[in-house]
C-alpha cells in the first residue's frame, strides 16, 4: 500500500512537470491514481491474509513457524540444533514498537523466521531460545 | 612438550614462494626469457626486464622470511605478511583431517602441502605451503597425534576400523566416463560445427576460433578438473574416515572422517545407463576450496566414485552408511498430474537412522541423509500440491549442496512422518553424540 502511494506520488509530480499538455494529463493521471490504489488495497488485503496466518509454537524441544498463504510452510528447528538467535528491527518495524526474530542453524535453508513481535515478546523468545539451545546442543 | 611443539617458530621451504606463484610465474619468465634473445632490444630495454625479474625475486625472498609457523599451547599458528600481518591460530583440537596436496610444480621439486580441515563452515584455510614431502608427512603424523591427544577429543570412541581398499577407479573407465558425458557432446558437436565452417568459410571459421578462446580454455579445463581430480583414484577406509588418493598431474590425498559425511548422493544419468554405471559423491560440512578451483567447482560434491557398477556403489555405501534403507514406497498416482516426467523416480524410504530418497527427471538421483546431520525440518504445500492433498517435506543439512526433500506424498502420510522424524531425528542426535562426543 505505501508502495503504491508513493509511486502514484512520483506519477502525479512527472505529470505536473509537463504541464504543457495540462488538458491530458488530468484524466491519465485520475485513472493511474485509480488503478495504483486498487492495487495498494488488494495488495493490503493480501498482506492481512499473510499476516494472520504467520504463528509460533514452542514445544519442549523445537520451535514450528508456520507461515504463507499460497505456499504454506511449517518449519521445525530443533533447539539443539539452533546455533544462533537474530533480533531485528528496522526503522519501520521500530516506530511500531516490534521486530523479527531469527532462527539460525547450520543449514542455510533453515528459515525459521518470526516478524511483527512486540519487543519484550521478542527479548523473551530470544533469551528462552538461547537457553534452550545451550542446554540441548548438538555437535555438528 | 612433544618435539613439534619444542622446536618453536619453523619457516617453510624457501622455494614455496614460486610454486606458490606457480604456472603464472614460469609463463611471465618464459615470455621475457624469450623477447630477451628474440630480437635486439636497446641494452636499457635488457636492464629494464632484468630489474623487474629482481625485484620479483625480492619479492619472494621477502614473502619466504615473513611466514613463519609454530605448534603453541595445542594450537597451530601461522604467521604471514610484511605489510599487513596476518596470525592465523588454529585450535588443534578443532582439526578433523589433514589432507596432502600436491600440484604438479611442487612435485617437481619435491614438496607438499597440508591442509588442516576443522569443523566450521569457514573458509579461512589452515595451509602449510611448501614443505618437503617427508617433513610434511612426519609433520602431519605429528599434528594429528597432538589433535587426537587433546583431552576433549580422549573420549572419541573409534569407528570400527577396516583398513582395507574400498575402490579403485581404472584410468580406461575414467576415460570412458569423461568421454559418455554431457560435456564431450558439447564439445564435439562444437569440433564437428568448426569443421564444418571451415570447409564453407574459412575466415569466418579462423575468427571464430581466435575469439573463442576463453570458451575454449572453459571447456577444456573442465575436462581436465574432471580427469586429475579422479585419476587412479583410490577409496580406503581407515580408522580416521576414508582415505581418497587421487591424481594425475596434481596429486591429493585426503581424509574423510565419518562424522563430516552430511549426506551422500548417487546419480544414474542417462548416458550411462546402457553401461550401467553410476557415480557417488558425498556433501562434507564445511568443505574448502582447492587452490586454483574457482567458486563453480567448489560448489561441487565431492565424488567418491566417479564412475561405477552398482555393485561397486553398493559396497561402497555400506561401508558409509551401514544403516542404508531398502525398500522405497513410490509417490502417490496423482502425483503424474503434478510432475509427469519425475513421477517414474520419485520415491522415498527410510530406517532408523537413515532417509532415502529418489527423484530426477531423465537421470536417477538418490540422496541418503544420516537423521543425526538433519539441522531442521520444513514442511512445504503448494497450491497445486493443497489441490492434489500432496506435501513435501524438506530435510536441511548443514553440507552445502545437496537439498533433500520428500517430494509429493500425501498429505496425512506427510504429516504423520514429519513426526516421526523429529523424533528419530532428535534419537539420532543424542546417540551420535555418544559414539562421536566430541565431533562434528
Amino acid at each position: 500500500m505505501v508502495t503504491a502511494l508513493v509511486l502514484l506520488l512520483v506519477v502525479a509530480a512527472g505529470g505536473l512537470a509537463g504541464r504543457n499538455r495540462a488538458i491530458v494529463w488530468l484524466p491519465a493521471t485520475a485513472a493511474l491514481a485509480v488503478v495504483v490504489i486498487g492495487a495498494g488495497l488488494v495488495a493490503n488485503r493480501f498482506a492481512q491474509r499473510r499476516v494472520r496466518a504467520w504463528g509460533y509454537c514452542e514445544r519442549e524441544d523445537d520451535l514450528l513457524v508456520q507461515r504463507g498463504v499460497l505456499i504454506t510452510r511449517l518449519s521445525v528447528v530443533p533447539f539443539g540444533r539452533m546455533q544462533f538467535i537474530d533480533v531485528v528491527a528496522g526503522p519501520f518495524e521500530r516506530s511500531f514498537g516490534l521486530a523479527t526474530v531469527r532462527l539460525h542453524t547450520a543449514a542455510a535453508a533453515s528459515d525459521a523466521r518470526i516478524p511483527g513481535l512486540g519487543s519484550d515478546e521478542a527479548a523473551r523468545l530470544r533469551d528462552h531460545l538461547a537457553e534452550l539451545g545451550e542446554a540441548k546442543a548438538a555437535g555438528l | 612438550m612433544t618435539a613439534l611443539e619444542a622446536s618453536g617458530w619453523q619457516r617453510i621451504h624457501p622455494l614455496s614462494p614460486l610454486v606458490r606463484a606457480g604456472a603464472v610465474l614460469l609463463g611471465v619468465i618464459a615470455i621475457f626469457a624469450g623477447s630477451l634473445f628474440k630480437s635486439d632490444h636497446g641494452s636499457g630495454e635488457i636492464e629494464g626486464r632484468l630489474v623487474f625479474g629482481g625485484l620479483i625475486a625480492i619479492w619472494g625472498l621477502v614473502s619466504w622470511l615473513v611466514t613463519r609457523w609454530c605448534v603453541e599451547g595445542g594450537d597451530l599458528r601461522i604467521e604471514t605478511g610484511l605489510i599487513r600481518r596476518s596470525s592465523l591460530r588454529i585450535p588443534l583440537s578443532q582439526v578433523q583431517a589433514i589432507d596432502i596436496v600436491r600440484p604438479v610444480l611442487a612435485r617437481i621439486f619435491g614438496l607438499s602441502e597440508l591442509r588442516l580441515r576443522t569443523g566450521g563452515a569457514s573458509e579461512s584455510s589452515g595451509r602449510l605451503a611448501y614443505l618437503t614431502a617427508k617433513h610434511a608427512e612426519v609433520t602431519r603424523v605429528q599434528l594429528l597425534a597432538l589433535s587426537l591427544n587433546h583431552p576433549s577429543n580422549q573420549s572419541r570412541a573409534q569407528p570400527p576400523s577396516n583398513q582395507g581398499l574400498l575402490v579403485r577407479i581404472g584410468v580406461g573407465q575414467l576415460i570412458a566416463s569423461i568421454a559418455v558425458s554431457w560435456l564431450m557432446i558439447v564439445i564435439a558437436l562444437l569440433i564437428v560445427a568448426l569443421v564444418v565452417t571451415a570447409f564453407i568459410a574459412p575466415g569466418a571459421a579462423i575468427s571464430i576460433i581466435g575469439s573463442s578462446g576463453a570458451f575454449t580454455l572453459g571447456l577444456l579445463s573442465a575436462v581436465w578438473h574432471r580427469l586429475n581430480g579422479s585419476f587412479r583414484l583410490t577409496v580406503m577406509e581407515g580408522r580416521d574416515g576414508f582415505q581418497l588418493h587421487s591424481g594425475l598431474l596434481d596429486t591429493t590425498a585426503e581424509t574423510i572422517p565419518h562424522g563430516r559425511i552430511q549426506a551422500v548422493r548417487m546419480v544414474q544419468p542417462l548416458l550411462w545407463r546402457p553401461f550401467g554405471w553410476c557415480k557417488l559423491q558425498v556433501d562434507l560440512a564445511g568443505s574448502q576450496r582447492k587452490g586454483g578451483e574457482n567458486r563453480a567447482e567448489a560448489k561441487q560434491l565431492r565424488s567418491v566414485l566417479p564412475v561405477g557398477s552398482r555393485e561397486d556403489a553398493d559396497r561402497l555405501l555400506r561401508r558409509i552408511l551401514p544403516d542404508a534403507p531398502i525398500e522405497l514406497i513410490p509417490a502417490p498416482l496423482r502425483v503424474r498430474f503434478k510432475s509427469p516426467l519425475r513421477y517414474h523416480n520419485l520415491a522415498w524410504g527410510r530406517s532408523a537412522t537413515v532417509v532415502v530418497t529418489t527423484t530426477g527427471r531423465l537421470a536417477r538421483v538418490t540422496s541418503w541423509v544420516p537423521l543425526g546431520k538433519v539441522q531442521s525440518l520444513r514442511l512445504v504445500q503448494g497450491p497445486i500440491q493443497r489441490r492434489l492433498r500432496l506435501a513435501t517435506i524438506a530435510l536441511d543439512t548443514a553440507g552445502r549442496n545437496l537439498a533433500l526433500s520428500v517430494r509429493d506424498r500425501d498429505v496425512g502420510e506427510a504429516d504423520r512422518v514429519l513426526l516421526e522424524l523429529i523424533d528419530s531425528c532428535r534419537d539420532a542426535r543424542l546417540n551420535q553424540r555418544r559414539v562421536y562426543p566430541g565431533a562434528s
